[in-house]
């Protein structure tokens, strides 16, 4: 017998905590989308988990969705940041204060 | 929880070696001081979990997994990270917000221990079986069944989705597309300070020419100079 959902839900909500603890604790905005990277896996490892437990195909329906909106994301992201690159040398988002008032 | 003994060795031992495949490559994200690292420990992430969706028969997942995820969006991450040349270490000591670092673990930790306490003490999963489809219906692949689910049932979901991805491609040019009208002198100029003429190859060049009002001679400095 395979292994039974309880071990890759805990691994995923393991590793979604520690996708949430890089952005919070990460200052590089590169690093920060990659630990969003995290987070979306996570979410995809569960949702296969579900998949392969209720033996339903909509949860591998929906990650293939995932990976294609998180593709997106990350292209738009990555232009976002080659963008304020551009403008002015900020390695961190620290340096992004111009809201601040 | 004594189900991980209880399975056979093969998908056991495969499931322990991608759990600390996985959790170690995402340590190596989350405290990678050098950004191109933190980016080889997520491909190391990804292949994981590749793995696991091969250990739960999700196997064209598998592959989308790595062609798209470790194939496409790495490679995407590491060009803007060379484009950038951001690839220089960052300063993790510094703490801008006052206990924020150690505010992020405990919160995370309780979150954590939260979710992991209550799914243990009730049901992991629970709900309705074969709602949009079987997974093994007609013994056919799961590629088959996934194809088949994605251009019947969500053929709608999937025609907006090749939009969107049109809509990003085009974003992405406009957004990082040089402006006509900016200067592109790679961030704002020191105050009173001749730190861009200092920087080598064609910035410092485009600078002084602009500076100088001369096109043909701005090859080469000293030529300016004797022209002068």
């Amino acid at each position: 017998m395979s292994i039974g959902p309880a071990w890759y839900l805990a691994l995923a909500a393991v590793l979604f905590a520690l996708g949430a603890i890089g952005v919070m604790v990460r200052r590089n905005v590169l690093v920060m989308f990659m630990c969003i990277e995290l987070m979306l896996n996570a979410a995809n490892l569960t949702l296969v988990t579900f998949s392969r437990v209720l033996g339903d195909i909509g949860g591998e329906s929906i990650v293939f969705f995932v990976l294609v909106v998180a593709a997106a994301e990350v292209v738009v992201g990555l232009g976002v940041v080659v963008a304020i690159f551009r403008r002015r040398a900020a390695t961190t988002a620290d340096d992004l204060h111009e809201m601040l008032g | 929880m004594n189900v991980l003994l209880s399975a056979t060795f093969p998908d056991a031992i495969t499931f322990a070696i991608c759990a600390v495949v996985v959790l170690s490559g995402g340590i190596g994200v989350v405290t990678s001081r050098n950004p191109v690292h933190a980016a080889l420990n997520l491909v190391l992430t990804l292949f994981g979990v590749a793995v696991l969706f091969v250990e739960q028969h999700a196997y064209f997942l598998a592959a989308v997994q790595v062609i798209v995820y470790a194939g496409a969006i790495v490679v995407l991450f590491l060009f803007v990270i060379m484009y950038l040349g951001v690839d220089r270490q960052e300063n993790v000591r510094s703490e801008p917000l006052k206990g924020q670092r150690p505010l992020a673990f405990v919160l995370m930790g309780i979150s954590l221990a939260g979710v992991l306490a209550l799914s243990a003490t009730s049901d992991w999963v629970t709900g309705a079986h074969k709602v949009a489809g079987g997974l093994t219906a007609g013994g056919h692949t799961d590629t088959f069944l996934l194809g088949k689910s994605i251009f019947t049932t969500y053929l709608w979901a999937f025609e907006i989705t090749g939009a969107l991805l049109v809509i990003a491609v085009v974003g992405a040019v406009v957004l990082a597309r040089r402006p006509s009208g900016v200067h592109d002198d790679g961030g704002p100029p020191a105050p009173g300070g001749p730190s861009l003429s200092a920087r080598p190859g064609g910035d410092g060049r485009a600078e002084r020419a602009a500076a100088d009002d001369t096109t043909a001679t701005a090859e080469d400095p000293e030529q300016v100079e004797v022209g002068r």
